[in-house]
């Protein structure tokens, strides 16, 4: 084997043979390069998510408004007392809720039934997989618009069939009860298949044996599924619908385009409400203040998400 | 490992050997089942076959009352409108998506670039407060768009980046570099530190050895990365509408979302621009199939 050509250009010949160069100039250390390689995609981040929000942070104790210009005056934490103590706000926040709480609450139910439906059978599980997860990838764009052309209370498809099934027609949009049932609905429709895929990779990675074991033990299906299915598969589902739930809380797309917070404010959330008072009140200031107080919701919630999936991770 | 789609889909041999007692008793509940699972995909599905149909019907049948589901006359002429204008030049759609093009490659490049070292970094070597850095990283990505839109609106008007790709372009690098970031972690992990390892006692620096032996190994997840981030900057609208208006920069989203503004809505056209704009998705998405799970977390779900 002392041939002066390697007749094999495998990885490990070709790296033997050059023997690399001595660094001409020091090495990097590991210090140094780990500082080189993670400092620049930290400085864009900096750049671009941690320096807007201080600067929200700072622009949320002024009167600054983007469109009269001129010198931003301190005003302290009036635009936090403001934004706290309007009416305006508590209305949104409770449409807010009820929009989290229903269509989370939803999800969950349908994506784990439906879960649970597929991984009971033993064919074309593939198919009924990727057949579910279809709505999912589409755009917010893409399902807000469609679902507002099914919607429509003329020439809807959804009412045309609810008219030849003898039913009477819905003003899905138009009313204010029914907007908010509404925006449920589609949001259901679009991250259902969120919860089955998670739940889905829960159910699958349950061991079987266990199953084997209980039916030995001619335990009723009910018992299996609440000591051995359920409790298997709860902390990864708690990790799929908190993941929802901050999502959910900071919708704005679907309601801009199917609603538009309307009829009325029938299905102004939160985001919504912040991006009025925006871009189209103007009071930067206070949508600043506003907005901030979405963020300390968020880190809240967010907290709670990254502790629940360091404990799945360490599990 | 992942939890794949493949993987969670695999047939479990054990299933077929349910005791022939229960089986009686199970048939008549199996089929109730699979059409429960039947019904449940056609509702999921209807709405998509709804919007391909819509996209292929003649106006007047569009609009009919009561719906036309079969029997109604096939017409291109709406994927025609979506790409040619009415003055027979380039449609403002047309246009829209390829800045779409534009903006969603050229941000996922960059995040790639970014986020594909810091990720070694991270999975390689002991980083001061490791696992709080990488928290922070992903809590910036659950932000509500809403607010970080106002101060990146004041910042991009004082610096001249409003209305402009390369505004664009950034957002959504720093929109997708925790995700990159946290996906790629998962796959450098998954190499052996020691191929590195034994690369450096022939000689290499650890640059080498990680340019040499671990890039060349992840290039499989580098590319399913960068997919995902593709659809997700593909798919973005908040910041879309927000920080551009004129139609030279507009991408596909608002543009599509423009396409309802007026007095009447053209839902042919609605329909086929949405087709047009989702089936590349649908592509892609079904090309990372394996990794679905940990995309749609944003990398944070893996095991």
């Amino acid at each position: 084997m002392s041939d002066p050509v390697p007749l094999t250009t495998d990885a490990g010949q070709v790296a033997a043979a050059p023997s690399p160069a001595p660094g001409r100039s020091r090495r990097l250390s590991d210090r140094g390069l780990a500082v080189a390689f993670i400092s620049p995609a930290l400085l864009l981040l900096l750049a671009m998510s941690v320096f807007p929000l201080l600067w929200a942070l700072y622009l949320s104790f002024t009167d600054y408004s983007a469109t009269r210009g001129g010198p931003a005056r301190f005003v302290g934490f009036g635009n936090y007392t403001a934004v706290l103590t309007s009416a305006q706000v508590h209305q949104r926040a409770l449409t807010t809720l009820i929009y989290v709480v229903g269509a989370v609450g939803l999800q969950t139910v349908l994506g784990f039934g439906i879960a649970y439906l597929i991984s009971r059978r033993t064919h074309g599980r593939g198919v009924l997989t990727t057949l579910f997860l279809v709505p999912m990838m589409l755009s917010p764009v893409v399902v807000g618009l469609f679902w507002r052309f099914m919607l429509d209370a003329q020439f809807g498809v959804i009412n045309s069939m609810l008219g030849s099934l003898g039913l009477g027609q819905v003003e899905w949009l138009t009313r204010q009860r029914t907007a908010l049932i509404s925006l449920i609905v589609v949001d259901t429709w679009q991250w259902t298949p969120f919860i089955m895929l998670i739940a889905l990779a829960g159910l699958t990675a349950v061991p079987k044996y266990l199953y084997e074991a209980a039916s030995i033990d001619r335990a009723s299906e009910w018992f299996r599924f609440r000591t051995i299915t359920l409790p298997l598969v709860w902390p990864l589902l708690l990790i799929a619908v908190l993941f929802r739930a901050i999502e959910a809380f900071r919708l704005f797309d679907l309601v801009y385009i199917l609603t538009n917070g309307g009829p009325g404010v029938s299905t102004e959330t939160l985001s919504f409400h912040v991006y009025k008072v925006a871009f189209l009140g103007f009071n930067t200031g206070t949508a600043s203040a506003y907005g901030i107080l979405m963020v300390l919701v968020v880190i809240v919630l967010t907290q709670l998400y990254l502790r629940y999936l360091n404990r799945l991770k360490e599990g | 490992m992942a939890v794949s789609v493949d993987e969670a889909v695999s047939t479990g041999p054990a299933r077929d050997r349910t005791p022939p007692v229960r089986r009686r008793s199970g048939r008549g509940r199996s089929v109730l089942e699979v059409a429960l699972l039947t019904v449940l995909a056609v509702v999921m599905l209807f709405p998509v076959l709804w919007m391909i149909e819509t996209s292929i019907k003649e106006n007047r049948d569009v609009y009919a009352v009561p719906a036309e589901f079969i029997g109604f006359t096939v017409t291109m002429e709406h994927f025609k409108d979506v790409f040619v204008g009415p003055d027979g030049g380039r449609s403002a759609l047309s246009v829209a998506f390829l800045n779409s093009v534009l903006v969603a490659g050229a941000s996922t490049v960059l995040a790639t670039l970014l986020g594909v070292p810091a990720a070694w970094a991270y999975s390689r070597f002991a980083v001061k407060a490791k696992k709080d850095q990488l928290f922070f990283i992903l809590s910036t990505r659950f932000m509500p768009p809403v607010v970080v839109v106002i101060p990146i609106f004041l910042m991009y008007r004082q610096v001249g980046l409003i209305d402009s790709k390369l505004g664009l372009i950034l957002i959504y690098a720093a929109y997708n570099l925790p995700f990159t970031i946290w996906m790629m972690k998962g796959f450098v992990d998954e190499v052996p530190a020691e191929y590195e390892d034994a690369a450096m006692l022939d000689g290499y620096t650890r640059l080498q050895a990680f340019r040499r032996y671990t890039l060349p190994l992840l290039v499989p997840g580098i590319a399913a990365t960068a997919v995902f981030a593709l659809i997700f900057s593909w798919n973005e609208f908040v910041f879309a509408i927000f920080l551009t208006s004129s139609d030279s920069v507009r991408t596909a989203p608002p543009a599509i979302a423009g396409l309802i503004g007026g007095t009447t809505t053209d839902w042919g056209l609605v329909a086929a621009a949405s087709v047009v704009f989702a089936l590349p998705v649908l592509v892609f998405a079904y090309l990372v199939r394996k990794h679905l799970i940990a995309g749609v977390t944003l990398g944070a779900v893996r095991r």
